[in-house]
């Protein structure tokens, strides 16, 4: 088995109303910032998925952030894959 | 012989205990069910009550959703076992996909806690017969995640199967838009409650069982819980419907 670590990054959908994207918007006038728009709050969730390849690992983190990170309804995900991969049986650090 | 209703506790419910009373006012028998329990225990119906389910760490409803509790009324539900959700509860059928749509954050950015007005769309589903046509009725509400939100081709098509049957109202009775400060959350279309399109499975935002007796300042709640009492009852006499309780 090798451990692979992800990131799954989950936004609203684009025409989604982001009232926090739309609340940190308003916010950048009062820190004299200009010039920025279109700000969009998300999640990111970091996992290490321990599998016997690195295709195994990903349909595991992509049944994840399909069924439970993200609703689909409202929210898009994109998998990231960050780090290295380790080996369980080495005994290396989880954490690549 | 009271009809049995559960009433599901998740870690973080908090609306549990009200709903047992306000069941009993209604003169059901409550069965209190835990989340880890996979029976029903032969209720007639289940309420999914308000609270904090799990903390609604990463979206609101969504780790109750995968609860063994939930496995056995997504079945019940299946079978056409009548269940209703309150505020959180509502969520978490949201999130389970056994009612349409989704519960954004509200749009204000705040906490929503205070009274409300809303009406009922149709007053001829198993969570409404018992209420008079679109007249308001006050109850509270309190969250942070109530905006009903779906895509305006799955929200044309609630309301032309009629799967809306609450509706935020302001003061004149009209239909209270995004905006409009009788629209707590900012909801779409100004929808507080949908059905499944089977009709046995029902959700609203606002708190029924806060409003269901006099002395808490409104009783508008109780002629919805009524209805489910009364729903469940037929339910169970009819000895071919899947709720048969059995004591």
């Amino acid at each position: 088995m090798t451990s692979y670590r992800y990131a799954v990054n989950v936004t609203p959908k684009p025409g989604i109303l982001d009232p926090q994207g739309r609340a940190v918007e308003g916010s950048l006038g009062h820190l004299g910032i200009s010039g920025v728009s279109a700000v969009r709050v998300g999640r990111r969730v970091e996992l290490t998925v321990d599998a016997v390849d690195e295709a195994s690992a990903r349909a595991v983190v992509d049944r994840l952030a399909r069924e439970l990170l993200s609703n689909p309804l409202i929210e898009a995900y994109d998998v990231e894959a960050i780090g290295g991969a380790s080996s369980a049986m080495s005994g290396a650090a989880r954490e690549a | 012989m009271p009809v049995r209703i559960g009433v599901v506790v998740f870690p973080g419910s908090n609306c549990d205990r009200d709903t047992v009373h306000a069941l009993q006012l209604a003169g059901a028998e409550p069965v209190v069910l835990w989340h880890e329990q996979a029976s029903l225990e032969s209720v007639a119906a289940v309420i999914l009550p308000g609270g904090f389910a799990y903390g609604d760490y990463l979206r609101a409803g969504v780790i109750a959703r995968f609860s063994p509790i939930m496995r056995a009324v997504a079945g019940f539900a299946g079978e056409g076992g009548l269940v209703l959700g309150i505020c959180n509860g509502f969520q978490v059928l949201a999130e389970a996909g056994l009612v349409p749509g989704a519960l954004l954050r509200n749009q204000s950015l705040r906490f929503a806690g205070r009274e409300v007005a809303i009406a009922a769309e149709r007053v001829d589903t198993a969570f409404t017969h018992a209420l008079d046509a679109r007249r308001p009725l006050r109850m509270p509400v309190a969250h942070g995640e109530g905006c009903f939100y779906a895509d305006d081709a799955t929200l044309d098509g609630l309301e032309r199967d009629g799967q809306v049957i609450f509706r935020y109202v302001d003061s004149t009775g009209t239909n209270a838009q995004p905006g409009d400060p009788a629209n707590p959350n900012g909801s779409l279309r100004a929808i507080a409650g949908v059905i499944n399109t089977a009709g046995n499975v029902g959700g609203l935002m606002p708190h029924p069982e806060r409003a269901a007796e006099a002395i808490l300042g409104s009783d508008d709640g109780m002629g919805i819980l009524r209805s489910l009492v009364d729903s469940a009852s037929r339910a169970t006499a009819d000895p071919v419907g899947p709720a048969v309780a059995v004591r």
